[in-house]
């Protein structure tokens, strides 16, 4: 059996990925998909827990943390469009009417 | 059975005057604002002479209780009122010279501008004094005293828009305040030593302490420290600086305030506290002092002095001198009769002035008046009259108040009978050259044009100005009119019936027809020599100002520094600014501003301010407004918090 270390550091290189791609990236796109890759390295280490402990809530919550993701990119990606079609682009840079 | 003589309405019928007037008077028309003052200050006046036509159906003194106004422990202070035959004459002199000196402003301010303010200031200066006048107790005594000299202030800074009037008001004030320190530390002394400041309470725990041992100085520094508020209220050596600036002020109030009623408030204060006095020799000796030297140096003062409000300034204040002198004899009635007649010439004496003022257009100096004999005869004769009462001569008022203090004073020590005879010599002599200058001989200023005295500011201070040398309106001549009648036959009451009149106050032994005859002679031989002495300060003024007025110019240059000096009223207010004022200010700027409140004080916030600003300046680069950054803190604080478990976890 592998042990949950591999797991947890698996998910914790993913969880760096999305940070590291968050912080660094400039399209908005890629920014929303590195938010997905932290989820998805959070949902890792919650089966890992619940496979090695044996208890179901962790998977219930990867179940929560899914609908929420999935609901998330349907608004996400409407805001995106919304946004592409009013500023023509993607570039959180420029997209920063609220800034003084 | 003691009827009810509403004695309480007396001082508060000015001040409901004083309260419509200064809460309202804005919007009322002249008419309106004169009827109130008018109405109010004549009432408390109509009611002094019901007291005063009852007054000998009473028994004297006659208490009324008001309210308790402190009670802390065993000490009490009450709103009480106390009549007895002092009070009673000061109440006729504050209401009647007030009342006619209020008529006298309705034509003298007609013009100015805050006519219902300065009405409403008069009004409130008569509640004050008639409480002082009337109070029971030491601590209401002090309640009108001190509001006499708000009053005042805010009198003398009437035309508050003019910096010399202004600082004026401010000097009398304060120069007031360094006498009221004396008086307030006398009255702590008395609450500690007799647990109240009621008269009664006081003088009977006063009256088995022998005046050998005076409470073993405890009487002296009471009385000495009583004589240093009078002499701040007073107007004496050495506090009397105040009293000549305060000329600034409208010359109705200058009238009432500073010659016939405020600036009596010391001698009164003075006469009802006898009973300490007369305990405590050493203090009369200094009261006796300080007044003959007050009376022969202001004198000398006033006879250098050319603007004519500031002669009458200085002749009150030697006057005031003549007062305290009799109560330094412990001559005291004659000093309270002096008060008095001293009320009728020298209210009269300012009016009349006034009116010169008036006449000529605002101007005050001496030197450019002249001739105006013809010209405004009404004010001539009244001013005459109270000239010769100055003077001495008799049978006017001043001569039977004069002559008695100078008898009495003789009796004690010839000294002050003789200071006080070249004094009366000294008055006369520049009353009479106020009179020849003002009156006699040809006109020597500008016609008064509509506002032709821009010239001379300093001396412009009553704005009046209608064109030509004229007569006042009626309504100033009236009161003229009465005062001069008072000043001819005020003194005709005699000093014996004033004294016996006044003797349950003072407990003076009562002369018998045998001494008084055996005296008779002496004194005889005393008025001679001060009647002698005020003619010939008539006949000096005559040779002076009218015979041959180029000799005072030849003497004035003979005299070289001495002049100057009297000129410059012997520098003693250079010498205060130096001695007090200067350190003062240098003290204040130096340590106080620029070392306590700029290096300690400001520095301190501003240094807490400037830390602040520069912590939260290095936190604000933080808070760029890129949103990743943003996203990077809370990663990086993440990090922390997770090695931070880490570490923990580990240990």
């Amino acid at each position: 059996m592998v042990p949950i270390s591999y797991y947890l550091i698996l998910s914790g290189i993913l969880f760096a990925c999305g940070v590291t791609g968050f912080l660094i990236k400039r399209n908005i796109i890629s920014i929303f998909m590195s938010i997905e890759l932290m989820l998805n390295g959070v949902n890792l280490s919650f089966v890992a827990f619940a496979a090695q402990w044996h208890a179901l809530s962790g998977q219930i919550f990867v179940f929560f943390v899914m609908v929420v993701a999935a609901a998330e990119a349907a608004v996400g990606l409407a805001i995106i469009i919304s946004v592409y079609r009013t500023r023509e682009t993607l570039n959180v840079d420029q997209v920063d009417l609220l800034k003084l | 059975m003691t009827p009810n003589l509403h004695l309480w309405l007396i001082p508060v019928l000015p001040l409901l005057g004083a309260a419509i007037n200064g809460l309202v008077g804005k919007k009322f028309s002249r008419q309106a604002v004169v009827s109130v003052a008018l109405l109010f200050s004549g009432a408390a006046f109509a009611l002094v002479l019901s007291v005063a036509a009852r007054f000998s159906t009473l028994s004297t003194p006659h208490l009324e209780f008001l309210a308790t106004w402190i009670r802390a422990g065993s000490f009490q202070a009450d709103f009480a009122f106390y009549l007895d035959q002092l009070s009673l004459i000061m109440l006729l002199v504050v209401t009647g010279v007030g009342f006619l000196i209020h008529i006298y402003s309705v034509g003298y301010m007609w013009e100015e501008a805050g006519f219902y303010r300065f009405f409403a200031y008069l009004n409130l200066f008569m509640f004050f004094m008639l409480t002082l006048v009337l109070s029971s107790n030491y601590l209401l005594m002090f309640v009108g005293w001190e509001g006499v000299g708000l009053a005042s202030y805010l009198l003398i800074g009437f035309w508050f828009t003019k910096d010399s009037a202004a600082s004026a008001g401010k000097k009398a004030f304060i120069v007031n305040r360094v006498g009221d320190f004396g008086f307030l530390i006398a009255l702590f002394l008395l609450i500690k030593h007799f647990g109240s400041l009621n008269f009664e309470t006081v003088f009977q725990g006063v009256s088995p302490m022998s005046p050998e041992t005076g409470g073993a100085g405890l009487l002296t520094a009471i009385g000495l420290l009583l004589m240093v508020g009078a002499a701040g209220k007073s107007a004496q050596i050495p506090l009397y600086v105040w009293l000549p600036d305060a000329m600034e002020g409208p010359t109705p109030v200058s009238a009432l305030i500073h010659a016939a009623t405020m600036v009596t408030a010391g001698v009164y204060m003075v006469a009802r506290s006898h009973v300490i006095f007369d305990r405590a020799p050493s203090a009369l000796t200094v009261v006796a002092i300080i007044g003959t030297l007050t009376a022969l140096f202001a004198a000398t003062i006033g006879i250098a002095q050319t603007d004519i409000k500031k002669v009458l300034a200085y002749s009150t204040i030697s006057q005031l001198g003549y007062m305290f002198m009799a109560c330094g004899v412990a001559a005291y009635s004659a000093g309270v009769f002096h008060l008095m007649t001293h009320a009728f010439f020298k209210g009269l004496l300012f009016l009349a002035a006034g009116s010169v003022i008036h006449a000529v257009g605002g101007e005050q100096d001496m030197r450019r008046m002249g001739g105006l004999k013809e010209h405004i005869p009404w004010t001539f004769w009244t001013m005459t009259a109270a000239t010769f009462a100055i003077a001495g001569f008799p049978p006017f008022a001043g001569f039977f108040s004069k002559d008695e203090i100078l008898f009495r004073a003789a009796q004690v020590s010839l000294v002050y009978w003789g200071i006080g005879v070249f004094t009366a010599f000294l008055t006369s002599f520049y009353m009479f050259r106020l009179w020849f200058m003002t009156f006699f001989g040809t006109y020597r200023g500008t016609e008064p044009a509509g506002e032709g005295h821009g010239g001379h500011d300093a001396h412009g201070h009553d704005e009046h100005g209608h064109g030509g040398i004229h007569e006042s309106p009626k309504v100033m001549l009236a009161p003229l009119v009465v005062l001069a009648v008072l000043s001819l036959v005020g003194g005709w009451v005699g000093s014996a019936r004033f004294e016996k009149f006044l003797s349950p106050v003072f407990n003076a032994a009562v002369v018998t027809p045998a001494a008084e005859a055996a005296e008779h002679g002496s004194e005889m031989l005393f008025t001679g020599i001060s009647v002698f002495a005020a003619a010939l300060g008539l006949y000096l003024a005559w040779l002076f100002y009218y015979r041959r007025p180029e000799l005072p110019q030849q003497i004035a240059s003979g005299l070289g520094g001495l002049y100057e000096a009297v000129v410059h009223k012997y520098y003693v207010d250079e010498l205060y600014a130096n001695l007090f004022v200067k350190p003062l200010i240098a003290g204040s700027s130096l340590i106080l501003w620029h070392g306590i409140d700029r290096d300690v004080i400001d520095a301190t916030l501003d240094n807490s301010a400037h830390g602040a600003n520069e912590v939260s300046d290095s936190f604000r680069h933080m808070q760029s407004g890129n949103l990743r950054s943003y996203a990077g803190w809370v990663a990086a604080g993440a990090a922390v918090v997770i090695a931070y478990m880490i570490w923990m976890g580990t240990r």
